[in-house]
């Protein structure tokens, strides 16, 4: 199935070329095209056979990690992809860290007296936050951060990264990561939430509370455990679309990860990057819910039973 | 006898549903006066959201211009009327997309099972693991020229695998029920039975998922926006008002106040009255 599913992405990111209208070589090379450089790509990607044997040559290119070089900057699409990447992936580890540090504690204590004054604002609240989209808080945020505050936030000349100076690293994704994290700790807060109050009706937890287990063991040892398939259910989702929605932020903020390389690759037409991106990202959302379905069924394994 | 009767009166008696609240209505009241507003923005007395007043440049909230005006001196309050348009217009849009098709198929996949319902979730589960976000993206930005059109008919198509599974497992907890079985045994036909039967039996989570997909929908056209890739300027939208508001904001944080407020609000609406339609239904288990 996996396998299946990520054969048909690489058809479809090979094939949205050929679905555009027009000379391919002119799509990638971009109108002002000279006849020599169109020989080349012609050659170089085969246009002229048949386009299950350009396929082949593609895929096998890929899967040797040769994604091709760019027209437009004369670097290879591979290393501008694996320079990128790292950024995506620690924005989205820091990101989900804030979130499950906040969404956690504060479900378990709302789920401890529902419809309590702390349930109902927190409830209000996330029900709020939900209606805003991410590019709006990212923008408010800079209004009020640091434009109002004068907190500077940093570009992609001044990006460094973890390993240089990680201080600095920090301090420029900390806007970008607390932004994605509102966003994810509102879906935690909320499924968790519901889940738990749902468990805690249950009959042993009545016998944990019976045999006089303290409130705190019983909801982490307890009920944490069955309340959470849901919840990294939705992080699966959610992580995923942190890796393939993450550009508005990083593009608002100019942090030179896959999102805003994308971006700058589309408004520069440069096709064979944005082939590759969209290549790499559809992947890895694949198999993040791939990974993610497997960690759920090892946290409830009455899941694969079924 | 009347003990009888109580006790049946007991068994069957409906489970009473939530009620709707005044702040249902509220929503409901918005939504409608921002529909409103948008269909008839060049009727209202509203001033030309494209005619630039020198004399009043980064003008604050006032009397003549009820948000004020931008740094080209054009009147804010008309463009975000006239930017809902675009809004409403890819939601309503490319949702009427979305469920033209996914809906039909997915109740007749649920209805009819076999052979024809496994090729076709096969097919639509490959295309949901595929970010959608991604491939519309991917299509705009290479498909010249843009036109609000090509955006609707993009997200409605990437829109349609999630709709048909929503759509699906509805039908799929109804199809099996005992009614829909009489209806069959009664010799109902096909299209009866799902145009009278099931249709209207899943039209409350079908009502629901439209409102929370066309917030989704609106969410994803800012974001478009935001990238350059929606509708071209000067052509107002919410979204790239507060995308080109973003280099002044410094001295008129106005400018992108009310468009988000606006969008916010909107999309505010749209979720409170699915959810609450979602509880007033006691929907439970449809994974949206």
């Amino acid at each position: 199935m996996l396998l299946g599913i990520i054969f048909v992405i690489s058809v479809g990111s090979f094939y949205l070329i050929h679905l555009l209208p027009g000379d391919p070589a002119v799509v990638i090379l971009g109108t002002g095209a000279t006849p020599q450089n169109k020989a080349i790509l012609y050659r170089q990607l085969g246009l002229n056979r048949p386009i299950y044997e350009q396929y082949f040559t593609w895929i096998s290119n890929v899967l040797r990690g040769n994604m091709g070089t760019s027209f437009i900057s004369q670097t290879s699409v591979a290393s501008t992809i694996r320079a990128a990447l790292p950024i995506d992936v620690e924005l989205i580890v820091l990101s989900q860290i804030i979130a499950f540090a906040t969404a956690i504690p504060l479900a378990m204590r709302s789920a401890r007296k529902p419809d309590g004054p702390l349930d109902r604002i927190l409830g209000a609240g996330s029900f709020t936050l939900l209606s805003v989209p991410p590019f709006i808080i990212i923008v408010l945020m800079v209004l009020f951060i640091s434009v109002k505050l004068g907190i500077p936030h940093t570009g992609p000349s001044s990006y460094v990264t973890f390993s240089t100076d990680w201080i600095v690293n920090l301090e420029s994704l900390a806007l970008p990561a607390v932004t994605l994290a509102i966003g994810s700790f509102v879906v935690y807060y909320r499924v968790l939430r519901s889940d738990l109050i749902a468990t805690l009706q249950e009959e042993f937890i009545t016998m944990a509370r019976s045999k006089g287990i303290s409130q705190r063991r019983i909801m982490w040892r307890h009920a944490f455990r069955p309340s959470s398939v849901a919840l990294l259910g939705s992080a699966g989702v959610n992580i995923g679309g942190l890796l393939a929605g993450g550009f508005v932020v990083q593009y608002l903020l100019a942090i030179p990860g896959l999102g805003y390389t994308l971006i700058s690759a589309i408004n520069m037409s440069d096709y064979l990057l944005v082939q590759g991106i969209v290549l790499v990202v559809s992947v890895g959302v694949v198999l993040i819910n791939f990974i993610f379905d497997f960690i759920i069924n090892i946290v409830d394994p009455r899941i694969s039973r079924e | 006898m009347s003990e009888l009767l109580d006790e049946v009166s007991l068994v069957e008696r409906p489970e009473k549903n939530k009620p709707l609240g005044v702040l249902f209505w509220i929503c409901v009241g918005w939504i409608t006066l921002n529909i409103i507003g948008a269909i008839f923005a060049n009727v209202l007395p509203l001033q030309n959201p494209l005619f630039e007043d020198f004399n009043a440049i980064n003008a604050g909230p006032g009397l003549h211009h009820l948000f004020g005006t931008d740094d080209l001196g054009r009147d804010i309050f008309a463009r975000v009327v006239y930017g809902s348009r675009v809004s409403i217009a890819v939601g309503a849009g490319s949702m009427l997309i979305g469920f033209g098709i996914g809906a039909p198929l997915g109740m007749l996949a649920a209805y009819r099972r076999g052979r024809f319902d496994a090729i076709l979730t096969a097919i639509m589960y490959v295309l949901l693991a595929f970010p959608a976000i991604i491939a519309t993206i991917a299509v705009l930005s290479f498909w010249a020229p843009r036109s609000l059109l090509k955006i609707i008919l993009v997200i409605g198509l990437a829109s349609v695998p999630l709709v048909y599974r929503v759509i699906r497992t509805a039908t799929m907890a109804i199809a099996t029920k005992d009614y829909i079985i009489a209806a069959k045994v009664q010799g109902a036909t096909d299209g009866r039975i799902l145009v009278k039967e099931l249709l209207p039996n899943i039209a409350p989570i079908a009502v629901s998922f439209l409102l929370i997909g066309i917030a989704t929908v609106i969410t994803l056209e800012g974001a478009l926006a935001f990238l350059g890739l929606s509708v071209n300027p000067p052509t107002p939208s919410w979204g790239n008002m507060i995308n080109e508001s973003r280099t002044v904001m410094a001295e008129n944080p106005w400018l992108v106040i009310f468009p988000s407020l606006a969008l916010c609000l909107f999309l505010l609406g749209l979720n409170f009255i699915g959810d609450r339609l979602r509880s007033h239904f006691d929907v439970t288990e449809v994974k949206l």
